[in-house]
């Protein structure tokens, strides 16, 4: 990445197209985030049975036949939902498009359960009869699905492919994108993160005896990262994917720019498979400070990836701390607090949603902090009501995920030049 | 299953497969496929959906009997006569 500052290797960011829990377009989403509206409902999953979730209302049906719904994957719904109102929010003449030029890079923290454990459960019904699988398992539980059920919905036919990131998941899809179009390998990447996790028991019941799975009389109040209460996460689906260009692409055709991508970068802990570890995550924002030139004073909105862990909570915060406790004026807001845990999509999601600070200054809030956790202390947080900031030019992003995956994206309100 | 009933149950059968597709002018003389856009995966929903609603097993060799509706009903009623309407 020291070639940044070379024209072509400036990568903005030039449509956004997303459904969450609480907005299906970025305009409602960012309204609901900034009026402290949580997308957290009552839902009912196979065997757990009442659990809360993050669900989505988006309307399959807008960009798919109803055949194509029934042939293909949540995920994969969800994926052609979010590109395609990237693109048109983009305002890219798509016919023009030369689609060999245009590349899917989604990031996803798990592919196939929700398939798999359908199919079993099918089975189950027939004496366990593998007669009576479906022979649409394959092409659903592939681990490229929700990238190539969008190439094929648009006719792309250019590079496909996911992934696989855990819950770092949606910045890598960025960072894939990002790599792509500086190589020369694409001219448009559709790129982010996509989940369907709330349709798999699996994920419910696995955080359940890991004691990780929230819980709350009000759904609302569930998922509270920073919040003495916590109790686990609230498992959502969504997705957010973007469109990326070279800057000189985006510039001739007048594109309106939500943000150049301008630093990223990529790290493991190697210490455990679930426990996060605090000096990795700091020495992966340092990277992406770093590569973007910047220091931590630079930075005006740290969107945390906190997922109401009691140990995950802490140990970015230790992180946030060493990295950011010399600059009180930066401001750290969590987006889980509202949506609960979109997995593969978090981190795009988390970051779209406070890329509208750049034009109206406010760092969303965390909400449901009635007790702040004094291991979570830092005087930074914004606390259940939103933040007015004197100047919103450089987000950070942080998404981290199992087996020590660390990954964060600084993004730079975009100054001609 | 009368003849009848078996075609109804093709209808409903397709109407899941292909929710797109307008049947109610389906030709039952001329092949599916040139009437509506299904695809071999989709034939195969229709052979999954018979074997597990009906419990009838068509072997591959006898797929070409499904091409029309009079084909596959023809092929199907000595299958299914001793089968329970489900309405």
């Amino acid at each position: 990445m020291s070639s940044v500052n070379h024209r072509n290797d400036r990568i903005v960011i030039t449509g956004i197209g997303l459904t969450a829990p609480n907005g299906n377009d970025l305009a409602e989403y960012r309204a609901n985030l900034l009026n402290g509206v949580s997308g957290v409902v009552p839902y009912e999953t196979r065997y757990v049975g009442n659990v809360l979730a993050g669900v989505c209302q988006f309307d399959e049906t807008r960009y798919q036949r109803r055949k194509e719904v029934r042939r293909g994957t949540r995920a994969g719904s969800v994926s052609i939902y979010c590109a395609q109102e990237a693109i048109a929010k983009s305002g890219l003449d798509w016919e023009t498009v030369p689609k060999d030029r245009v590349g899917v890079y989604i990031g996803i923290t798990e592919h196939g359960n929700v398939e798999t454990e359908n199919e079993i459960h099918e089975i189950s019904q027939f004496d366990y009869d593998t007669k009576f699988w479906s022979h649409h398992h394959n092409p659903r539980t592939v681990a490229n699905n929700p990238a190539g059920e969008v190439a094929l919905s648009m006719g792309i036919t250019g590079p496909h492919y996911t992934i696989g990131a855990a819950c770092a998941a949606g910045n890598a899809g960025f960072i894939q994108g990002v790599q792509m179009l500086r190589l020369g390998e694409v001219d448009l990447a559709i790129a982010g993160g996509s989940s369907e996790s709330i349709h798999t028991f699996g994920i419910f019941a696995s955080f359940a005896s890991q004691g990780a799975l929230a819980r709350h009389e009000d759904p609302t109040k569930a998922s509270r990262p920073f919040d003495t209460d916590r109790n686990g996460i609230v498992v959502s689906e969504g997705g957010c994917l973007c469109t990326l260009e070279r800057l000189p692409d985006a510039l001739a055709r007048g594109a309106t720019i939500y943000g150049e991508i301008v630093g990223y970068a990529m790290n493991t802990d190697a210490t455990d498979f679930v426990l996060p570890n605090a000096t990795r995550q700091a020495e992966c924002i340092h990277l992406a400070l770093s590569r973007a030139g910047l220091g931590p004073g630079d930075i005006d909105i740290v969107s945390s990836h906190a997922t109401a862990t009691e140990q995950g909570d802490i140990e970015e915060c230790k992180a946030l701390s060493a990295v950011f406790g010399d600059f009180p004026d930066v401001a750290i807001n969590n987006t889980k607090s509202f949506i609960g845990h979109a997995m593969g999509a978090a981190g795009a999601l988390e970051l779209a949603g406070n890329l509208p600070a750049f034009q109206d200054g406010i760092a969303h809030a965390t909400i449901n902090v009635d007790n702040l956790d004094p291991k979570c202390g830092l005087p930074q947080i914004v606390a259940n009501t939103p933040r007015q900031l004197d100047k919103v030019d450089v987000i950070l992003n942080n998404s981290f995920g199992m087996l020590g995956i660390n990954s964060v994206l600084i993004v730079k309100r975009y100054q001609a030049g | 299953m009368n003849p009848e009933e078996i075609r109804q149950a093709i209808l409903e059968i397709l109407t899941r497969i292909v929710p797109d597709e307008d049947l109610s002018e389906l030709d039952d003389s001329v092949s599916f496929r040139e009437q509506i856009e299904l695809d071999s995966m989709d034939f195969l929903d229709i052979v999954m959906e018979l074997r597990k609603q009906y419990r009838v097993q068509i072997p591959e060799d006898d797929y070409l009997h499904l091409d029309t509706m009079d084909g596959t009903v023809n092929y199907l009623t000595p299958l299914m006569r001793d089968i329970q309407s489900p309405a």
